[in-house]
């Protein structure tokens, strides 16, 4: 038994250990695995020309979630509207073939609980702290809000997982994103994350797993820590991570897939032996004052390029390293904005409320707190709300908060990917802007020429009633008597 | 994967240099589901040219291609070695291959063989009328006409070839052990 302090990942790491070789890499087991209709079919074809099985299909949850439209998915009769993207339709049948044909659980296009497969693993229970977590899909970070060593692998890693059930990786380095103090008003997860990825940029957590510490995080929902850990994979880490706690049992508790009655007493007693050890060393820290975190946003092409929502398109020149200089110029051209002005004067046509990172039932409730009694400005041409899971969809019309959403002038839709990358019909049109509360603002990513700012939920909501990139914080509830 | 012993057979003696992985596989292959069928996109450009290479009888049923300098660079995809493998390419000779293509060709099976600019010449010449033989056991290429080129390779490498053991093969070999953490992963966490 080791008795030098160890932190979260690494006792998660070591006790995962199925082979060490001498060069350090490990042959690590891998807990659970998701599979969506985009990387899979590949990897389950390779199975089927090798001839191999799988090797554990009861640790694997199949989804589809990145190609179906949003809107409605059976007709009058209740039968199934089939896909008219040629490409799509093939995606979602190969995984409706395979999972069965291997013997893998599978929620399907139109069940109540289908949703983005990174919110239906925590929703489900299917993910667990302290359990390596992989999907063919780069944020599978996300379920690291729950403790989880989370990572998303290429086609030929699904594959490997698919017929061993372990992964043959190198650790890792460490590195401590420690946030105290106090959370200034209208400032959400999203604002921290996005902060900290300002702060760090979108190579800063390279070759790192990066452990979200200080009472910032233990005060955050499991909702918010999931956004959190969703957007590590946008500060170049290759899993984020928080400790589980109390909240977190509470989340997980009497969910459909997690453990019950002797089991669960197990796990608890496990998980509550996971949490980094006093004295334990971090590759890397980097300790930021929550009070500097204003309500944020993005202004470029990658996520690191945030400012607050009182500040400025930056001038390039105004960047020290040259590179960073013309990589700015190059993003203010495709993003059609100009050094020096102000933010909040920068309108926009399209309002996106959903993706993986922020479409859950917490996100639902703070856009409706902003929209609740506004209506959709007269020049926004698009406002989209997308559910992360049917469950969160059907929970948040039980709170009438689709009502709110619907009579402000958004629509209502089924839940997906969507306009996160636009795999589906759901596109930013080409030069049009669009406030999204996705997490990624990559040229093209929305659609061709789309044109990305990534803001909060609240934010998005606030972008939608006044037309243009706006404050939440000057936007007080209406009706309240505050 | 099947193992490879000796590759004989007629041989395309391509030689182009600098063929990227856009020409052996455009990228509009790339939605696709399925890594067979990528054979009929491989070389698409080069293949809209009358009078090819690639659809001429003679070498109909080739499974060795003969490269120039620097066979596959370009991306990281996959699909390349795939559209190879589906034309029915088993070994691949040039004077250099990109490191990751390489690396993609031996995952799937396909031995990549480095040989000298004129011995490559040499082939090419021969593969217009004859077939060609390459011993992996004794790292060897053969013709008819009494040429014998010895070649190097990672002997890693080459005993995967061999033995027809891809990465997942490798894994799978180690059965017992991941066994054995199975078993007490179901003691010690009987909730995972
Ligand atoms: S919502 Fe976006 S980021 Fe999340 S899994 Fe889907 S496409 Fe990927």
């Amino acid at each position: 038994m080791t008795s030098k302090p160890r932190t979260l990942y690494e006792k998660i790491w070591d006790a995962h250990v199925v082979d060490r070789r001498e060069d350090g890499t490990c042959l690590i087991y891998i807990d659970r695995h998701l599979i969506h209709e985009v990387t899979s079919a590949q990897a389950f074809e390779a199975l089927r020309l090798a001839g191999r099985k799988l090797r554990r299909p009861d640790l694997m949850l199949a989804v589809p979630d990145h190609n179906l439209p949003t809107t409605a998915r059976v007709d009058a009769d209740g039968s199934r509207i089939p896909i008219a993207d040629a490409q799509s339709a093939t995606q979602l049948a190969a995984l409706e073939t395979n999972a069965p044909a291997f013997g893998v659980r599978y929620i399907d296009a139109v069940a109540p609980e289908q949703g983005i497969v990174h919110v239906v693993g925590p929703e489900q229970g299917f993910s667990l702290p302290g359990a390596t977590i992989v999907c063919g899909d780069s944020h599978t970070s996300a379920h690291g809000g729950l403790g989880a060593l989370a990572f998303g692998i290429g086609t030929s890693e699904v594959e490997h997982v698919m017929a061993t059930q372990t992964l043959l990786l190198t650790p890792s380095k460490t590195m401590e994103v420690r946030v105290d103090g106090v959370l200034g008003q209208g400032v959400t997860p999203k604002d921290v994350i996005l902060h900290i990825i300002g702060v760090i940029g979108a190579a800063g957590g390279t070759g790192h797993v990066i452990e979200y510490t200080g009472n910032v995080f233990r005060e955050m929902s499991i909702e918010g820590r999931l956004t959190v850990a969703n957007m590590s994979i946008e500060a170049g880490a290759r899993a984020g991570l928080v400790a589980p706690d109390e909240k977190t049992y509470a989340y997980l508790q009497g969910r459909p897939m997690a453990p019950k009655g002797d089991k669960w007493a197990k796990a608890l007693a496990w998980w509550k032996t996971l949490p980094t050890d006093a004295g334990a060393n971090y590759d890397k820290v980097v300790v930021i004052d929550a009070a500097a975190i204003a309500p944020s946003l993005t202004w470029g092409t990658s996520p690191e390029d945030v400012v607050p929502i009182t500040g400025v398109v930056p001038d390039p020149a105004s960047f020290a390293d040259p590179s960073k200089q013309a990589a700015a110029q190059k993003s203010l051209d495709y993003m059609g904005l100009t050094p020096g002005t102000r933010m909040e004067d920068i309108a926009v046509e399209n309002i996106f409320i959903g993706s993986c990172t922020n479409s859950r039932i917490e996100d639902l409730r703070a856009a409706a707190a902003v929209v609740k009694g506004r209506k959709v400005a007269d020049n926004v041409s698009q406002a989209l709300i997308v559910p992360g899971s049917g469950l969160v969809k059907r929970q948040a019309e039980q709170e009438g908060l689709d009502r709110i959403f619907i009579d402000a002038g958004f629509e209502w839709r089924e839940p997906g990917c969507s306009m996160c990358l636009a795999m589906n019909p759901d596109k930013v049109p080409p030069g049009e802007r669009c406030a999204s509360t996705s997490n990624r603002n990559f040229v093209g990513r929305q659609g061709p020429g789309s044109r990305t700012h990534l803001v909060s939920p609240a934010m998005a909501a606030a972008a939608a009633v006044t037309g243009h990139l706006a404050d939440v914080r000057k936007l007080e509830p209406v009706g309240a008597d505050a | 994967m099947n193992p490879i012993r000796v590759v004989e057979g007629r041989a395309i003696p391509f030689g182009l240099k600098n063929v990227d992985t856009d020409v052996i596989i455009p990228a509009q292959y790339l939605k696709t589901i399925t890594r067979k069928g990528l054979g009929k996109g491989a070389f698409e450009t080069i293949r809209a040219e009358p009078g090819n290479i690639f659809d001429d009888p003679a070498y109909a049923g080739a499974n060795i291609l003969i490269a120039g300098d620097n066979f596959g660079c370009g991306s990281s995809r996959e699909h390349a070695a795939w559209a190879l493998l589906d034309m029915g390419i088993k070994a691949i000779i040039a004077p250099s291959f990109s490191d990751i293509f390489s690396g993609n060709a031996f995952k799937n099976g396909i031995l990549t063989v480095v040989l000298p600019q004129e011995v490559v010449d040499r082939l090419l010449e021969v593969a217009k009328t004859d077939p060609i033989t390459i011993d992996l056991e004794n790292q060897t290429v053969t013709t008819p006409f009494q040429d014998r080129f010895t070649f190097e390779i990672d002997p890693f490498r080459k005993h995967c070839l061999l033995n027809g053991l891809d990465e997942v093969g490798m894994t799978l070999a180690q059965d017992a052990e991941i066994a054995a953490f199975e078993a007490i992963m179901a003691a010690d966490r009987p909730w995972l």
